[in-house]
């Protein structure tokens, strides 16, 4: 037998004081890796959202304001349809600071045997847009010819394969990496293919001209401000000169994301903050309780000639042990919770939800550990303290 | 070799009373040679465990000192205290000194266990098969009566050759034959050299003794 398995025999020895200590553990590395993940999540949502976007003003039709709720369509991705006439895109080229627009047309697809799946169809066209191309370009070598289009990561369709959209058959072309919001769950497309599903939606008796010709067609225009203009007065600016139109700051669309963000983060924050604080006072009174359960074990590792740092050590590399099967436990479960359900949770908040990469969570998993273990470690410190200082004579006396 | 008490006392400090201490040990000046079994006997109270307690070094005395051989006890630091005690001290305490989640077997290997000694395996065994408890090794100490606990923890004691040997109330849960069985091992390792030093109040103990004090009121008188 050595020294140094003696925590161990102890622990193995007592499952039910061994299992208790395991959970009240496992429960505080749940709350931390659990809770931070989904912090980490939503600002790196958030993050790819403004990475992302890309431009300084939104100009959508007025009347579009009213019928959904366009924020949630152009950050989320929520299916939407609605146009103005493209010659708004000429008279806010017009506009003192604008640098360069983008136009993009909008179309919901169906939940019906006409269309694979209900998803938003965005068409922009390749040569002036500076919005969807360049993430586009990340996946896609080639231009999008007619008929191609690029989809959002969690559509259900491979690079090759043709997807349908009012009966009309569309090859993919490449798939976009994910961003954690709904735009993940979109379909992209030239102009040119726009048109043709729209006329493809036409033919379906489904029609949302507002012009004779739907080359006239347009659902947004994207546009970036030159440097050293006042975004917001040429936000003014393109609401007073284009008729019938609502122009938006992109930075107070995010801005409302991020508040909600940080309001869910803030809870979380605190979440976790009580948790630990509750957990870490229950480990005190949990490790006061068993060193006094214990102390007459304590008074014979010290009769047969265990110092007080020895014990010390002991005691300690027993809650660390625990605390570390906690923390293993813990940080599993989290993961199990987690990780698979994020769709659910990006549902659920309504918020951009992007799960970091693999080298962020293991980095995560391990500070998580870290922090448990010292937490653990730390809680059964005083008890150490206290029983390294027992006067051994008189414990194995009490109770003769 | 000899353990030496120069004026070893123990005061305690209490609120009520004339004087706010009491003595539980009187300075008492005791010296213990290698190959003698020594008795200490007394009523409940009179300080006998107390002074045991300081023999052993698990309580530090109010006054006096205590030498093992050159050694003065009291002058260690903790640690080296704490191996002394392991090394050349056997100590079996009063009542059950058993850890719950070791093996008999592993309660025995323990002392030899904590400073990474050579394996005690061997000695371990011979002890337990001496004190006729060697088919209980692979036991828990909760399995084991009174008498056999206390015979695990003489084991225990032995098991690490220690040159004292300070022993409270060994025989305390025993019958007649495991009580001799057990004042004869501690007799045979007196003759091999070691100190041994006896608190009970088994007035039989007396046949294996070489000496005999009896204590009253935190003093001493020899008796035999």
């Amino acid at each position: 037998m050595k020294r140094i398995s003696l925590p161990w025999k102890n622990l193995i020895r007592k499952p039910g004081r061994t299992c208790a200590l395991v959970l009240l553990t496992a429960f505080l590395a749940l709350s931390v890796f659990g809770g931070s993940l989904v912090v980490l999540s939503l600002r790196s949502g958030l993050n790819s959202l403004e990475a992302r976007l890309g431009a300084d003003i939104i100009v959508v039709p007025a009347s579009a304001t009213s019928k959904i709720n366009v924020q949630e369509l152009l950050l989320q991705g929520t299916t939407g349809t609605f146009y103005m006439n493209a010659a708004n895109l000429k008279r806010a080229a017009e506009v003192n600071g604008v640098e360069k627009l983008a136009a993009q047309t909008f179309l919901a697809s169906l939940k019906a045997e006409c269309c694979s799946s209900k998803v938003q169809v965005i068409g922009f066209d390749p040569k002036t847009d500076f919005i969807v191309q360049p993430w586009i370009a990340q996946s896609l070598a080639h231009e999008l010819g007619e008929g191609e289009v690029v989809v959002g990561s969690k559509v259900e369709a491979e690079v090759g394969e043709t997807i349908r959209l009012y009966n009309a058959r569309c090859k993919v072309a490449a798939r976009l990496s994910p961003t954690g919001t709904g735009l993940d769950t979109a379909v992209y497309c030239s102009h040119v293919t726009m048109k043709m599903l729209l006329k493809a939606a036409e033919d379906k008796g489904i029609s949302h001209k507002v012009t004779s010709d739907s080359d006239d067609l347009i659902s947004a225009i994207y546009v970036k401000v030159k440097d050293g203009y006042d975004i917001d007065e040429v936000t003014g600016n393109l609401n007073l000169h284009v008729r019938k139109v609502s122009a938006v700051r992109t930075k107070s669309m995010i801005t409302d994301v991020s508040d909600s963000l940080a309001a869910v983060s803030g809870t979380v924050t605190l979440l976790i903050i009580a948790v630990w604080v509750l957990a870490f006072i229950i480990l005190l009174i949990a490790f006061a309780m068993i060193s006094n359960e214990r102390k007459r074990e304590f008074a014979v590792l010290r009769l047969v000639g265990t110092s007080r740092r020895m014990l010390s050590r002991m005691v300690l590399a027993e809650s660390a042990l625990s605390s570390f099967l906690g923390a293993l436990a813990g940080i599993g479960v989290a993961a199990a919770v987690v990780l698979p359900f994020a769709t659910l949770i990006e549902t659920s908040l309504n918020l951009p939800y992007l799960t970091p990469g693999t080298g962020t969570v293991l980095l995560l998993a391990l500070g998580t550990l870290i922090a448990t273990v010292f937490i653990g470690s730390l809680a059964s410190a005083f008890a150490a303290f206290r029983l390294s200082r027992i006067d051994p004579g008189a414990i194995l006396r009490e109770g003769n | 070799m000899i353990l030496k008490a120069e004026s070893i006392a123990k005061r305690y400090f209490r609120k009520t009373g004339e004087a706010n201490y009491f003595y539980a040990v009187k300075p008492v000046d005791l010296t213990l040679e290698s190959g003698t079994v020594t008795v200490l006997m007394g009523r409940s109270g009179s300080g006998k465990t107390t002074l045991l307690n300081m023999l052993s070094g698990l309580l530090w005395p109010s006054e006096g000192q205590l030498w093992l051989g050159e050694t003065n006890v009291y002058s260690l630091d903790d640690w080296r205290l704490s191996r002394l005690r392991n090394e050349q001290i056997g100590v079996v305490p009063q009542g059950r000194s058993a850890i719950d989640t070791l093996t008999v077997m592993e309660n025995v290997l323990l002392p030899g266990a904590l400073y990474g000694k050579a394996d005690k395996t061997g000695m371990a065994r011979k002890w337990l098969e001496e004190m006729g408890i060697g088919h209980l090794a692979d036991a828990r100490p909760g399995e084991l009566s009174g008498g056999e606990l206390r015979r695990m923890a003489i084991a225990r004691a032995m098991t690490m050759n220690p040159q004292v040997i300070l022993a409270d109330e060994p025989t305390g849960d025993l019958d007649d034959e495991n009580t001799a069985l057990v004042l004869n091992a501690f007799r045979t390792a007196a003759s091999q050299g070691k100190i041994v030093f006896l608190v009970t109040h088994e007035t039989d103990a007396l046949r294996y003794t070489d000496r005999a004090f009896q204590m009253d009121a935190g003093e001493i008188q020899l008796v035999k």
